[in-house]
Protein backbone atom coordinates (compact mmCIF):
# COMPACT_ATOMS: atom_id res chain seq x y z
CA UNK A 1 0.00 0.00 0.00
CA UNK A 2 3.10 2.24 0.17
CA UNK A 3 4.27 4.27 -3.01
CA UNK A 4 7.41 4.51 -4.04
CA UNK A 5 8.20 7.73 -0.95
CA UNK A 6 7.16 4.75 1.28
CA UNK A 7 4.09 7.22 2.32
CA UNK A 8 0.83 5.29 2.51
CA UNK A 9 -2.02 6.14 0.12
CA UNK A 10 -4.95 7.85 1.46
CA UNK A 11 -7.48 5.26 1.70
CA UNK A 12 -5.78 3.12 4.73
CA UNK A 13 -6.21 -0.68 4.33
CA UNK A 14 -5.98 -2.46 7.52
CA UNK A 15 -2.85 -4.87 7.01
CA UNK A 16 0.83 -4.24 8.06
CA UNK A 17 0.47 -2.31 11.09
CA UNK A 18 -2.49 -0.10 10.79
CA UNK A 19 -4.85 -0.77 13.78
CA UNK A 20 -8.26 -0.72 12.66
CA UNK A 21 -10.06 1.38 15.48
CA UNK A 22 -13.41 -0.13 16.26
CA UNK A 23 -16.07 2.40 17.27
CA UNK A 24 -18.94 2.10 18.92
CA UNK A 25 -22.33 3.60 16.99
CA UNK A 26 -22.84 7.37 17.40
CA UNK A 27 -24.06 8.74 20.40
CA UNK A 28 -27.46 10.81 20.16
CA UNK A 29 -30.69 10.04 18.67
CA UNK A 30 -33.68 7.42 19.21
CA UNK A 31 -30.86 4.35 18.69
CA UNK A 32 -28.71 6.15 21.84
CA UNK A 33 -31.77 6.64 23.94
CA UNK A 34 -32.87 2.81 24.09
CA UNK A 35 -29.18 1.87 24.42
CA UNK A 36 -28.93 4.51 27.55
CA UNK A 37 -31.93 2.97 28.74
CA UNK A 38 -30.66 -0.75 27.97
CA UNK A 39 -27.38 0.04 30.14
CA UNK A 40 -28.95 1.89 32.70
CA UNK A 41 -31.16 -1.35 33.33
CA UNK A 42 -28.13 -3.19 32.97
CA UNK A 43 -26.17 -1.03 35.66
CA UNK A 44 -29.20 -1.21 38.23
CA UNK A 45 -28.70 -5.24 37.62
CA UNK A 46 -25.10 -5.03 38.71
CA UNK A 47 -25.55 -2.93 41.80
CA UNK A 48 -28.26 -4.86 42.64
CA UNK A 49 -26.85 -8.24 42.67
CA UNK A 50 -24.65 -6.27 45.34
CA UNK A 51 -26.88 -6.45 47.54
CA UNK A 52 -27.83 -10.23 47.35
CA UNK A 53 -24.34 -10.87 47.17
CA UNK A 54 -23.66 -9.45 50.60
CA UNK A 55 -20.95 -7.22 52.03
CA UNK A 56 -17.52 -8.26 51.28
CA UNK A 57 -16.59 -6.73 54.82
CA UNK A 58 -14.04 -7.94 57.19
CA UNK A 59 -14.95 -5.76 60.33
CA UNK A 60 -11.19 -6.00 61.27
CA UNK A 61 -10.70 -5.38 65.02
CA UNK A 62 -13.33 -7.81 65.62
CA UNK A 63 -12.92 -10.39 62.65
CA UNK A 64 -9.55 -10.76 61.67
CA UNK A 65 -8.32 -11.94 57.83
CA UNK A 66 -6.38 -15.47 58.61
CA UNK A 67 -2.66 -15.75 57.57
CA UNK A 68 -0.87 -18.42 56.07
CA UNK A 69 0.81 -20.67 57.94
CA UNK A 70 3.93 -19.31 56.89
CA UNK A 71 3.31 -15.77 57.64
CA UNK A 72 6.08 -13.80 58.81
CA UNK A 73 4.50 -12.07 61.85
CA UNK A 74 6.09 -11.32 65.27
CA UNK A 75 9.05 -13.15 66.05
CA UNK A 76 8.93 -16.43 68.77
CA UNK A 77 12.12 -17.99 70.91
CA UNK A 78 11.47 -21.38 71.67
CA UNK A 79 12.02 -23.73 74.28
CA UNK A 80 12.84 -27.27 74.72
CA UNK A 81 9.41 -29.58 75.49
CA UNK A 82 10.57 -31.85 77.71
CA UNK A 83 13.18 -30.16 80.04
CA UNK A 84 12.25 -26.08 79.26
CA UNK A 85 15.15 -25.42 78.10
CA UNK A 86 16.21 -22.45 75.92
CA UNK A 87 17.16 -23.65 72.28
CA UNK A 88 19.13 -20.56 71.75
CA UNK A 89 22.78 -21.07 72.47
CA UNK A 90 23.92 -16.96 71.86
CA UNK A 91 25.69 -17.81 68.84
CA UNK A 92 24.60 -14.64 67.33
CA UNK A 93 23.90 -15.48 63.71
CA UNK A 94 20.37 -14.10 63.60
CA UNK A 95 22.42 -10.83 64.83
CA UNK A 96 24.59 -11.33 62.04
CA UNK A 97 22.36 -12.17 59.21
CA UNK A 98 19.41 -9.64 59.89
CA UNK A 99 19.99 -7.22 57.12
CA UNK A 100 18.06 -4.55 59.41
CA UNK A 101 20.74 -4.96 62.65
CA UNK A 102 17.41 -4.79 65.09
CA UNK A 103 18.87 -7.65 66.85
CA UNK A 104 21.29 -7.71 69.98
CA UNK A 105 22.56 -10.83 71.40
CA UNK A 106 24.71 -10.85 74.38
CA UNK A 107 25.99 -14.24 75.45
CA UNK A 108 26.96 -15.06 78.67
CA UNK A 109 28.16 -18.74 80.04
CA UNK A 110 25.60 -21.49 81.24
CA UNK A 111 26.26 -22.70 84.82
CA UNK A 112 26.05 -26.26 84.58
CA UNK A 113 24.06 -26.27 88.47
CA UNK A 114 21.01 -23.89 86.71
CA UNK A 115 21.35 -24.55 83.08
CA UNK A 116 19.76 -21.86 80.96
CA UNK A 117 20.04 -23.30 77.61
CA UNK A 118 21.18 -26.69 76.03
CA UNK A 119 24.30 -25.24 74.56
CA UNK A 120 27.34 -24.26 76.13
CA UNK A 121 26.09 -20.73 76.49
CA UNK A 122 23.30 -18.76 76.34
CA UNK A 123 21.62 -15.39 75.59
CA UNK A 124 22.08 -13.11 78.35
CA UNK A 125 20.41 -10.45 76.67
CA UNK A 126 18.64 -11.04 73.60
CA UNK A 127 16.76 -8.41 72.12
CA UNK A 128 14.65 -7.63 68.55
CA UNK A 129 14.08 -3.78 68.11
CA UNK A 130 10.87 -4.11 66.17
CA UNK A 131 10.83 -0.62 64.95
CA UNK A 132 13.42 -1.64 62.82
CA UNK A 133 12.75 -5.19 62.03
CA UNK A 134 11.43 -5.60 58.30
CA UNK A 135 10.34 -8.92 58.92
CA UNK A 136 12.69 -10.83 56.11
CA UNK A 137 12.84 -13.90 58.43
CA UNK A 138 16.71 -14.14 57.41
CA UNK A 139 17.16 -14.59 61.59
CA UNK A 140 14.68 -18.37 61.49
CA UNK A 141 17.21 -19.08 58.09
CA UNK A 142 19.99 -18.31 59.94
CA UNK A 143 19.45 -20.04 63.50
CA UNK A 144 20.99 -23.40 63.69
CA UNK A 145 18.68 -24.57 66.82
CA UNK A 146 15.71 -23.55 65.24
CA UNK A 147 15.18 -21.59 68.43
CA UNK A 148 13.89 -18.12 66.78
CA UNK A 149 11.24 -18.24 63.85
CA UNK A 150 8.34 -15.94 63.04
CA UNK A 151 5.12 -16.13 64.66
CA UNK A 152 1.42 -14.87 63.29
CA UNK A 153 1.12 -11.72 65.46
CA UNK A 154 0.82 -8.73 63.01
CA UNK A 155 -0.70 -6.18 65.67
CA UNK A 156 2.63 -4.68 67.27
CA UNK A 157 1.75 -1.37 67.15
CA UNK A 158 2.50 0.66 70.33
CA UNK A 159 2.58 4.11 71.55
CA UNK A 160 6.58 4.25 72.38
CA UNK A 161 9.28 3.39 70.62
CA UNK A 162 10.77 1.82 73.52
CA UNK A 163 7.72 -0.25 74.00
CA UNK A 164 8.75 -2.19 70.87
CA UNK A 165 12.00 -3.41 71.79
CA UNK A 166 11.10 -6.98 72.61
CA UNK A 167 12.90 -8.36 75.24
CA UNK A 168 13.72 -11.88 75.68
CA UNK A 169 11.24 -12.48 77.97
CA UNK A 170 8.69 -10.77 76.12
CA UNK A 171 9.64 -13.43 72.88
CA UNK A 172 9.77 -16.30 74.98
CA UNK A 173 6.30 -15.89 76.74
CA UNK A 174 3.68 -17.64 74.68
CA UNK A 175 1.82 -15.25 72.94
CA UNK A 176 -1.84 -14.35 73.26
CA UNK A 177 -2.46 -15.88 69.82
CA UNK A 178 -4.86 -13.22 67.78
CA UNK A 179 -4.55 -14.28 64.56
CA UNK A 180 -6.44 -16.67 62.89
CA UNK A 181 -4.37 -19.28 60.89
CA UNK A 182 -5.89 -19.58 57.18
CA UNK A 183 -7.09 -23.51 56.94
CA UNK A 184 -5.56 -25.48 54.06
CA UNK A 185 -6.75 -24.83 50.73
CA UNK A 186 -8.18 -21.27 52.14
CA UNK B 1 -65.27 29.28 52.92
CA UNK B 2 -62.02 30.89 51.78
CA UNK B 3 -60.86 30.35 48.77
CA UNK B 4 -57.86 28.14 49.55
CA UNK B 5 -59.51 25.46 50.80
CA UNK B 6 -61.09 22.86 49.14
CA UNK B 7 -64.28 23.06 47.41
CA UNK B 8 -64.14 19.21 47.77
CA UNK B 9 -66.90 17.90 50.96
CA UNK B 10 -66.01 19.58 53.87
CA UNK B 11 -63.91 22.00 56.16
CA UNK B 12 -61.96 20.88 58.84
CA UNK B 13 -61.73 23.31 62.16
CA UNK B 14 -58.56 25.61 62.71
CA UNK B 15 -57.06 23.33 65.70
CA UNK B 16 -57.72 20.18 63.43
CA UNK B 17 -55.33 21.97 60.82
CA UNK B 18 -52.96 23.24 63.74
CA UNK B 19 -52.51 19.51 64.99
CA UNK B 20 -52.34 18.12 61.79
CA UNK B 21 -49.24 20.74 60.81
CA UNK B 22 -47.31 20.00 63.81
CA UNK B 23 -47.57 16.32 63.26
CA UNK B 24 -46.65 16.63 59.47
CA UNK B 25 -43.65 18.51 61.17
CA UNK B 26 -42.82 15.72 63.70
CA UNK B 27 -43.31 12.91 60.76
CA UNK B 28 -40.57 14.27 58.37
CA UNK B 29 -38.36 15.16 61.12
CA UNK B 30 -38.93 11.85 62.31
CA UNK B 31 -38.58 10.71 58.73
CA UNK B 32 -35.25 12.39 57.16
CA UNK B 33 -32.59 10.63 59.87
CA UNK B 34 -34.07 7.42 59.09
CA UNK B 35 -33.60 8.24 55.60
CA UNK B 36 -29.79 9.15 56.29
CA UNK B 37 -29.01 6.38 57.58
CA UNK B 38 -31.08 3.75 55.39
CA UNK B 39 -29.32 5.22 52.31
CA UNK B 40 -26.34 5.15 54.16
CA UNK B 41 -26.97 1.46 54.84
CA UNK B 42 -28.21 0.66 51.54
CA UNK B 43 -25.31 2.47 49.62
CA UNK B 44 -23.38 0.27 51.67
CA UNK B 45 -24.90 -3.09 50.59
CA UNK B 46 -24.48 -1.80 46.89
CA UNK B 47 -20.98 -1.14 47.11
CA UNK B 48 -20.66 -4.63 49.05
CA UNK B 49 -19.90 -2.98 52.42
CA UNK B 50 -22.16 -2.68 55.64
CA UNK B 51 -22.25 0.71 55.77
CA UNK B 52 -22.07 2.54 59.16
CA UNK B 53 -23.11 -0.02 61.87
CA UNK B 54 -21.22 1.55 64.80
CA UNK B 55 -23.38 4.09 66.49
CA UNK B 56 -25.90 2.53 68.75
CA UNK B 57 -27.65 -0.87 67.66
CA UNK B 58 -27.35 -1.67 63.96
CA UNK B 59 -25.37 1.94 63.25
CA UNK B 60 -29.23 3.40 63.94
CA UNK B 61 -27.87 5.93 65.72
CA UNK B 62 -25.83 7.14 63.37
CA UNK B 63 -27.98 10.24 62.50
CA UNK B 64 -28.10 11.48 66.35
CA UNK B 65 -24.52 11.51 66.11
CA UNK B 66 -24.46 13.29 62.75
CA UNK B 67 -26.68 15.76 64.04
CA UNK B 68 -25.46 16.16 67.74
CA UNK B 69 -21.55 17.16 65.76
CA UNK B 70 -23.11 19.44 63.05
CA UNK B 71 -25.48 21.26 66.28
CA UNK B 72 -22.27 21.60 68.07
CA UNK B 73 -20.41 23.25 65.39
CA UNK B 74 -19.30 26.75 65.26
CA UNK B 75 -21.89 29.16 63.54
CA UNK B 76 -19.20 30.82 60.91
CA UNK B 77 -19.87 32.50 58.35
CA UNK B 78 -17.32 33.77 55.28
CA UNK B 79 -16.37 37.11 55.27
CA UNK B 80 -17.57 38.10 51.71
CA UNK B 81 -21.01 36.54 52.46
CA UNK B 82 -24.02 38.68 53.31
CA UNK B 83 -25.11 37.53 56.55
CA UNK B 84 -28.72 37.52 56.19
CA UNK B 85 -29.19 35.97 53.16
CA UNK B 86 -26.76 33.60 54.28
CA UNK B 87 -28.63 32.42 57.10
CA UNK B 88 -32.35 32.17 55.51
CA UNK B 89 -30.81 30.55 52.71
CA UNK B 90 -31.23 26.79 54.67
CA UNK B 91 -34.46 27.86 56.33
CA UNK B 92 -36.47 28.55 52.76
CA UNK B 93 -35.01 25.53 51.62
CA UNK B 94 -36.32 23.33 54.38
CA UNK B 95 -39.43 25.23 55.12
CA UNK B 96 -40.69 25.03 51.27
CA UNK B 97 -39.80 21.27 51.45
CA UNK B 98 -42.36 20.75 54.95
CA UNK B 99 -44.91 23.00 52.98
CA UNK B 100 -45.07 20.76 50.24
CA UNK B 101 -45.96 17.81 52.06
CA UNK B 102 -48.86 19.52 53.57
CA UNK B 103 -50.91 18.67 50.28
CA UNK B 104 -49.66 14.59 50.09
CA UNK B 105 -52.57 12.37 51.04
CA UNK B 106 -52.07 9.52 53.25
CA UNK B 107 -55.56 8.54 53.07
CA UNK B 108 -58.72 9.67 52.15
CA UNK B 109 -61.58 11.56 55.12
CA UNK B 110 -61.94 8.88 57.57
CA UNK B 111 -64.52 9.54 60.86
CA UNK B 112 -64.80 13.05 59.70
CA UNK B 113 -60.90 13.35 59.28
CA UNK B 114 -58.78 14.23 56.12
CA UNK B 115 -55.62 12.13 56.33
CA UNK B 116 -53.34 14.95 54.57
CA UNK B 117 -52.30 18.34 55.78
CA UNK B 118 -54.76 20.48 53.48
CA UNK B 119 -56.84 19.58 50.48
CA UNK B 120 -55.88 22.23 48.32
CA UNK B 121 -58.08 23.03 45.10
CA UNK B 122 -55.29 24.42 43.70
CA UNK B 123 -53.62 21.04 44.36
CA UNK B 124 -50.43 20.16 42.66
CA UNK B 125 -49.71 24.16 41.57
CA UNK B 126 -48.89 24.60 45.63
CA UNK B 127 -46.22 21.60 44.98
CA UNK B 128 -44.62 23.47 42.32
CA UNK B 129 -45.11 27.29 43.67
CA UNK B 130 -43.28 25.58 46.99
CA UNK B 131 -40.63 23.91 44.63
CA UNK B 132 -40.26 27.21 43.11
CA UNK B 133 -39.50 28.83 46.02
CA UNK B 134 -37.38 26.15 47.13
CA UNK B 135 -34.97 27.76 44.35
CA UNK B 136 -34.34 31.09 45.94
CA UNK B 137 -33.49 28.43 49.07
CA UNK B 138 -30.24 26.98 46.78
CA UNK B 139 -29.61 30.31 44.73
CA UNK B 140 -29.53 32.86 47.61
CA UNK B 141 -27.11 30.37 49.36
CA UNK B 142 -24.86 30.21 46.62
CA UNK B 143 -24.82 33.94 45.71
CA UNK B 144 -25.12 35.11 49.58
CA UNK B 145 -22.17 32.92 50.41
CA UNK B 146 -19.96 34.88 48.27
CA UNK B 147 -17.29 32.00 46.60
CA UNK B 148 -17.06 31.11 43.16
CA UNK B 149 -17.77 27.51 43.69
CA UNK B 150 -20.80 28.78 45.73
CA UNK B 151 -22.25 30.55 42.65
CA UNK B 152 -21.63 28.24 40.04
CA UNK B 153 -23.52 25.39 42.23
CA UNK B 154 -25.99 28.19 42.41
CA UNK B 155 -26.41 28.88 38.86
CA UNK B 156 -26.27 25.16 37.49
CA UNK B 157 -29.00 24.61 40.14
CA UNK B 158 -31.20 27.19 39.10
CA UNK B 159 -30.59 26.85 35.27
CA UNK B 160 -31.06 22.53 35.60
CA UNK B 161 -34.55 23.27 38.22
CA UNK B 162 -36.02 25.40 35.59
CA UNK B 163 -35.49 23.17 32.50
CA UNK B 164 -36.83 19.91 34.44
CA UNK B 165 -39.51 22.12 36.33
CA UNK B 166 -41.27 22.56 32.71
CA UNK B 167 -40.81 18.43 31.99
CA UNK B 168 -42.16 18.02 35.14
CA UNK B 169 -45.31 20.23 35.20
CA UNK B 170 -45.99 18.42 31.70
CA UNK B 171 -45.27 14.87 32.44
CA UNK B 172 -48.14 15.34 35.48
CA UNK B 173 -50.54 17.10 33.07
CA UNK B 174 -51.45 14.03 31.57
CA UNK B 175 -52.66 12.61 34.93
CA UNK B 176 -54.30 15.67 35.74
CA UNK B 177 -56.45 15.64 32.50
CA UNK B 178 -57.05 12.12 33.27
CA UNK B 179 -58.35 12.89 36.60
CA UNK B 180 -60.21 15.77 35.60
CA UNK B 181 -59.00 17.48 38.86
CA UNK B 182 -56.29 19.60 40.42
CA UNK B 183 -56.82 18.24 43.98
CA UNK B 184 -54.32 15.33 44.88
CA UNK B 185 -57.25 13.66 46.62
CA UNK B 186 -59.65 13.54 44.08
CA UNK B 187 -56.42 12.53 41.77
CA UNK B 188 -55.99 9.54 43.67
CA UNK B 189 -59.79 8.54 44.00
CA UNK B 190 -60.07 8.79 39.80
CA UNK B 191 -57.50 5.95 40.54
CA UNK B 192 -59.52 3.45 42.09
CA UNK B 193 -60.22 1.66 38.87
CA UNK B 194 -56.42 1.08 37.85
CA UNK B 195 -53.40 3.24 38.43
CA UNK B 196 -52.47 6.24 36.70
CA UNK B 197 -48.70 4.38 35.84
CA UNK B 198 -50.36 2.00 33.13
CA UNK B 199 -52.03 4.53 31.46
CA UNK B 200 -49.55 7.63 31.60
CA UNK B 201 -46.63 5.27 31.23
CA UNK B 202 -44.74 7.78 29.52
CA UNK B 203 -45.77 10.71 32.14
CA UNK B 204 -44.47 8.20 35.15
CA UNK B 205 -40.86 7.83 33.80
CA UNK B 206 -40.15 11.56 32.67
CA UNK B 207 -41.87 12.51 35.99
CA UNK B 208 -39.33 10.10 37.52
CA UNK B 209 -36.13 11.56 35.78
CA UNK B 210 -37.37 15.21 36.35
CA UNK B 211 -37.44 13.85 39.50
CA UNK B 212 -34.31 12.73 40.42
CA UNK B 213 -33.53 16.66 38.43
CA UNK B 214 -35.58 18.27 41.02
CA UNK B 215 -34.13 16.80 44.04
CA UNK B 216 -29.97 17.48 42.55
CA UNK B 217 -29.94 13.59 43.12
CA UNK B 218 -27.48 11.53 41.48
CA UNK B 219 -26.85 11.20 38.54
CA UNK B 220 -27.93 14.41 38.17
CA UNK B 221 -26.30 15.99 41.04
CA UNK B 222 -24.48 18.78 38.90
CA UNK B 223 -25.58 21.58 41.58
CA UNK B 224 -23.40 19.85 44.22
CA UNK B 225 -21.02 17.82 41.78
CA UNK B 226 -18.21 17.75 44.38
CA UNK B 227 -16.12 16.61 41.87
CA UNK B 228 -15.66 20.35 40.07
CA UNK B 229 -17.72 22.14 42.76
CA UNK B 230 -16.09 21.28 45.91
CA UNK B 231 -19.76 21.10 47.15
CA UNK B 232 -21.96 23.49 44.64
CA UNK B 233 -24.22 26.06 46.66
CA UNK B 234 -22.92 24.38 49.94
CA UNK B 235 -19.66 25.01 49.67
CA UNK B 236 -18.98 27.85 52.16
CA UNK B 237 -21.26 26.09 54.57
CA UNK B 238 -20.71 24.32 57.96
CA UNK B 239 -22.43 22.63 60.47
CA UNK B 240 -26.41 22.62 61.37
CA UNK B 241 -27.00 25.22 57.93
CA UNK B 242 -25.36 22.51 55.97
CA UNK B 243 -27.19 20.22 57.92
CA UNK B 244 -30.67 21.75 56.94
CA UNK B 245 -29.60 21.45 53.05
CA UNK B 246 -28.60 18.45 53.47
CA UNK B 247 -32.12 17.48 55.56
CA UNK B 248 -34.38 19.71 52.86
CA UNK B 249 -32.31 17.33 50.01
CA UNK B 250 -34.37 14.30 51.62
CA UNK B 251 -37.29 15.81 52.40
CA UNK B 252 -37.62 16.77 48.46
CA UNK B 253 -36.58 13.37 47.83
CA UNK B 254 -39.61 12.41 50.04
CA UNK B 255 -42.11 14.90 48.58
CA UNK B 256 -40.98 13.62 45.04
CA UNK B 257 -41.90 10.41 46.31
CA UNK B 258 -45.20 11.23 47.45
CA UNK B 259 -46.14 12.88 44.34
CA UNK B 260 -45.42 10.38 42.09
CA UNK B 261 -47.05 7.74 44.61
CA UNK B 262 -50.28 10.34 44.41
CA UNK B 263 -50.08 10.71 41.06
CA UNK B 264 -49.19 7.41 39.29
CA UNK B 265 -48.74 4.67 41.95
CA UNK B 266 -53.04 5.26 43.65
CA UNK B 267 -51.96 6.72 46.43
CA UNK B 268 -53.53 5.16 49.19
CA UNK B 269 -55.08 2.61 47.24
CA UNK B 270 -54.55 -1.02 47.97
CA UNK B 271 -56.02 -3.53 49.53
CA UNK B 272 -56.99 -4.33 53.08
CA UNK B 273 -59.38 -2.08 55.21
CA UNK B 274 -58.94 1.37 55.09
CA UNK B 275 -57.32 2.05 58.03
CA UNK B 276 -54.13 0.46 56.29
CA UNK B 277 -54.42 3.49 53.71
CA UNK B 278 -51.39 5.53 55.19
CA UNK B 279 -49.38 2.24 55.61
CA UNK B 280 -49.83 1.75 51.97
CA UNK B 281 -48.64 5.05 50.99
CA UNK B 282 -45.26 4.97 53.17
CA UNK B 283 -44.57 1.66 51.73
CA UNK B 284 -44.95 3.08 48.44
CA UNK B 285 -43.11 6.09 48.95
CA UNK B 286 -40.33 3.71 50.61
CA UNK B 287 -40.46 1.86 47.32
CA UNK B 288 -39.60 5.22 45.43
CA UNK B 289 -37.09 6.04 48.15
CA UNK B 290 -35.01 2.76 47.17
CA UNK B 291 -35.90 3.12 43.79
CA UNK B 292 -33.70 7.32 44.52
CA UNK B 293 -30.83 4.70 46.13
CA UNK B 294 -30.50 2.54 43.86
CA UNK B 295 -29.82 4.95 41.07
CA UNK B 296 -27.71 7.17 42.98
CA UNK B 297 -25.62 3.80 43.78
CA UNK B 298 -25.55 2.82 40.09
CA UNK B 299 -25.18 5.55 37.25
CA UNK B 300 -22.50 8.05 37.34
CA UNK B 301 -23.10 12.30 37.18
CA UNK B 302 -24.08 13.23 34.13
CA UNK B 303 -21.89 15.78 31.89
CA UNK B 304 -23.82 19.86 31.82
CA UNK B 305 -24.27 19.55 28.69
CA UNK B 306 -26.25 16.02 28.47
CA UNK B 307 -27.86 17.33 31.56
CA UNK B 308 -29.21 20.58 29.30
CA UNK B 309 -30.02 18.34 26.21
CA UNK B 310 -31.76 15.39 27.82
CA UNK B 311 -34.06 18.19 29.45
CA UNK B 312 -34.82 20.56 26.88
CA UNK B 313 -34.22 17.98 23.76
CA UNK B 314 -35.50 14.61 24.78
CA UNK B 315 -37.89 14.90 27.78
CA UNK B 316 -40.04 18.63 26.74
CA UNK B 317 -40.45 16.83 23.80
CA UNK B 318 -41.31 13.55 24.86
CA UNK B 319 -43.65 15.39 27.81
CA UNK B 320 -45.74 17.70 24.96
CA UNK B 321 -46.31 14.44 23.17
CA UNK B 322 -47.41 12.61 25.94
CA UNK B 323 -49.83 15.61 27.02
CA UNK B 324 -51.18 16.06 23.46
CA UNK B 325 -51.62 12.48 23.10
CA UNK B 326 -53.36 11.91 26.26
CA UNK B 327 -55.41 15.30 25.58
CA UNK B 328 -56.87 13.13 22.43
CA UNK B 329 -57.74 10.13 23.99
CA UNK B 330 -59.45 12.05 26.98
CA UNK B 331 -61.46 14.35 24.58
CA UNK B 332 -62.20 11.06 22.74
CA UNK B 333 -63.28 8.56 24.81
Amino acid sequence: MSDENGKREFPYLPDEGVVVVQRGPEPGGVGGAYRAFGETLRGLKTTFARIIEGPVTIQYPEEKTPVYPRFRGRHKLHRFEDTGLEKCVGCSLCAAACPADCIRVVAAENDPDDRVSAGERYAEVYEINLTRCIFCGYCEVACPFDAITMGHEYEIADYNREDLVFTKEMLLAEPVERTPLRREGE
Amino acid sequence: MSLLLADTSFVEATWILVVKSIVIFAVIFAIVPMLTVLERKLLGRFQARYGPNRVGPFGLLQPLADALKLISKEHYHPRAAIPALYYIAPAIVVFTGVATLAIIPFGNVQDGFGLYGIDVPIGILYFFAFGSIAFYGLLLGGWASGSKYSFLGAMRAAAQLISYEISMGLALLGAIMMAGSLSLVSIVEAQNQVWYVIPQFVGFLIFLVAGFAETNRAPFDLPEADAELVAGYGTEYGGMRYGSYAMAEYIEMFVISAVAVTFFLGGWHGPGPGFLDPIWVIVKIFAFLFLFMWVRATLPRVRYDQLMSLGWKILLPLATLNVLVTAILVTVT
